[in-house]
């Protein structure tokens, strides 16, 4: 499939179907996110990108009513099987939201610091240079460096979105997963967080939804475009933007639906 | 066409005078009373009013220091045991309330709620005071704590739910147990709400005096033992209030001005609470 040889696999969805109640938001999709590589799901709203994104870490299931059938491997091992919990999985996976959310009653610090603390991990001067690690790592250290110990609500939307992106790294998962993390930012912060994007796919394999193209053009190694729960075409970006094999995918990316 | 703006101008004057007069009028009551409590009660408050205890009846002088003592005492054991269980009725309705079982609890706590503080007086009498063949301070502090549990669950529960579902998807993205998000998250994020809540049904129940009739009883000296009688502001002022004496007449204006103070300085630090410290709710 799209993985070349030499990228290890790590994330596969696997005739994967996601429910709420008996509607079908992902239809029988199969795909594979290899590691470090960044691979962008695009598509109109409501074609389940988001969905496909929170059953990769189970998030999905949390909804009332959803469901799932068939599997998701990381590492060939099915996290939908009954011996994995879904709690130790998504301290594998690290998540960012369309929204910022920072916890309102925590410090910067302490806001970083919340998937280390709830991993067990207690030692304090570990904690704290975990938390300047991923503040560096989300280039937010510089701005934050002096206030880390005030309250995280102070920050700007843009600085509060990157404060998300260093809760999730923090704990060192090997998966990041971005839902639209620019959907509420401004130009400059988009940028930052596509910067960002690059950055940090050295260390992490990431998986990113967004309804922005160009966005997706930008950051993406590959692209998957899918369209009513159904995985259309998957490809490398630059590929899948310049030559689409399927008709849908080129009325969509040249803006003739969507 | 200015025809119709100034019928517009002319409604929406009415209206807004409308509304300005009837807030005016409720909290008119709230002022008369506490002009009235001023004006007849004032004048008996000197030193010895907190200090002693009242003295026998037809001689002038003594105070109410064993009524505001054990207002304090039954007020406080009624919190300590109804705040504990109230809170976590709200944060259960709130967060896992959304079964039969959570519906169930709602429908109790409503009509509970809605239950006249005479009958929760007489379920303590019933279930406290006959079977121990006394009347106590403790017995008084479970009616009350009866009184506050169904209106701390929908306060709290009412506090939680304002706590952005986002915030619960990014804990439990970030590995956190349910639990521990509901707990260490959202709980928090409540917090000042929660405290606010709970301020405000502690002064709901310290000026209650139908529950304590027949548990507490009252006392006319003074006693910290919360297994005897135990006298409080409320059952003085009706005790006195009711009784032959100028002088008691008195204590009673006087005592109802405490109470009225303690109601006030309990709603304005809830007040404060919620502004000064703890997380806001965004």
């Amino acid at each position: 499939m799209v993985a070349s040889a030499n990228t290890r696999l790590r994330l596969e969805a696997a005739h994967l179907t996601a429910l709420f109640g008996q509607h079908r938001a992902v239809r029988d999709v199969s795909l594979l996110f290899p590691a470090h590589i960044v691979t962008a799901i695009i598509g109109p709203s409501g074609c389940g990108k988001s969905t496909l994104l929170r059953c990769l870490n189970r998030m999905h299931e949390l909804t009332p009513g959803a469901s799932v059938q068939g599997d998701v491997l990381l590492d060939n091992v099915n996290i939908y099987a009954d011996d994995v919990s879904p709690i130790e999985l998504r301290r594998r996976i690290g998540m960012v939201f369309q929204r910022p959310t920072p916890f309102p009653t925590m410090s910067i610090s302490d806001n970083v610091a919340a998937g280390l603390r709830v991993n067990g991990r207690q030692k304090s001067s570990d904690v704290d240079d975990a938390v300047a690690r991923a503040l560096q790592q989300a280039a937010l250290w510089d701005e934050v460096k002096d206030r880390l110990h005030t309250s995280a609500l102070a920050l700007s939307g843009g600085q509060q979105q990157r404060l998300c992106i260093a809760r999730a790294v923090a704990p060192q998962p090997e998966i990041l997963l971005l839902d639209e993390p620019t959907a509420s930012l401004d130009p400059a912060g988009t940028q930052r967080i596509e910067e960002l994007c690059h950055a940090l796919n050295r260390l992490y394999t990431i998986v990113i939804v967004t309804h922005n193209m160009q966005q997706a053009a930008r950051v993406s190694d590959y692209t998957a475009f899918m369209y009513l729960g159904s995985l259309i075409e998957v490809g490398k970006t630059n590929e899948l933007f310049t030559k689409p094999k399927v008709e849908q995918t080129e009325a969509y990316i040249t803006g003739r639906f969507g | 066409m200015s025809g119709r703006v100034l019928r517009r101008h002319l409604a929406s004057r009415a209206m807004t005078a409308v509304v300005v007069v009837l807030s005016f009028t409720a909290v008119l009551a709230l002022l008369l009373i506490l002009g009235n409590l001023v004006l007849k009660g004032a004048s008996s408050i000197d030193w010895a009013f907190f200090t002693k205890s009242p003295v026998p009846a037809g001689q002038s002088g003594g105070g109410v220091a064993n009524a505001i003592v054990g207002t304090g005492i039954i007020v406080g054991l009624a919190a300590l045991i109804g705040v504990p269980i109230g809170v976590a009725a709200g944060l259960y309705l709130a967060e896992y309330g959304s079964g039969r079982l959570g519906f169930v609890v709602r429908f109790i706590a409503d009509v509970l709620n809605g239950t006249p503080s005479i009958v929760v007086g007489i379920v303590a009498w019933t279930f406290i005071v006959r079977p121990t063949h006394g009347y106590s301070a403790l017995a008084g502090s479970v009616a009350l704590a009866i009184l506050m549990i169904p209106m701390l669950a929908r306060t709290t529960e009412e506090m939680v739910r304002l706590v952005p579902h986002s915030l619960r998807e990014a804990a439990l993205a970030l590995g956190y147990a349910r639990w521990r998000t509901s707990l260490e998250i959202v709980a928090r994020t409540a917090l000042g709400g929660i405290v606010t809540g709970c301020l405000a049904g502690i002064a709901r129940i310290a000026g209650e005096t139908a529950p304590l009739l027949f548990t507490a009883l009252g006392n006319l000296n003074f006693s910290v033992a919360i297994t005897q009688p135990m006298q409080s502001l409320s059952l003085q002022i009706y005790v006195y209030a009711t009784g032959p004496f100028d002088e008691w007449h008195r204590l009673a204006w006087a005592s109802a001005l405490v109470l009225m103070g303690l109601v006030l300085i309990i709603s304005i630090t809830a007040r404060w609470v919620t502004r000064q410290r703890y997380g806001r709710i965004r």
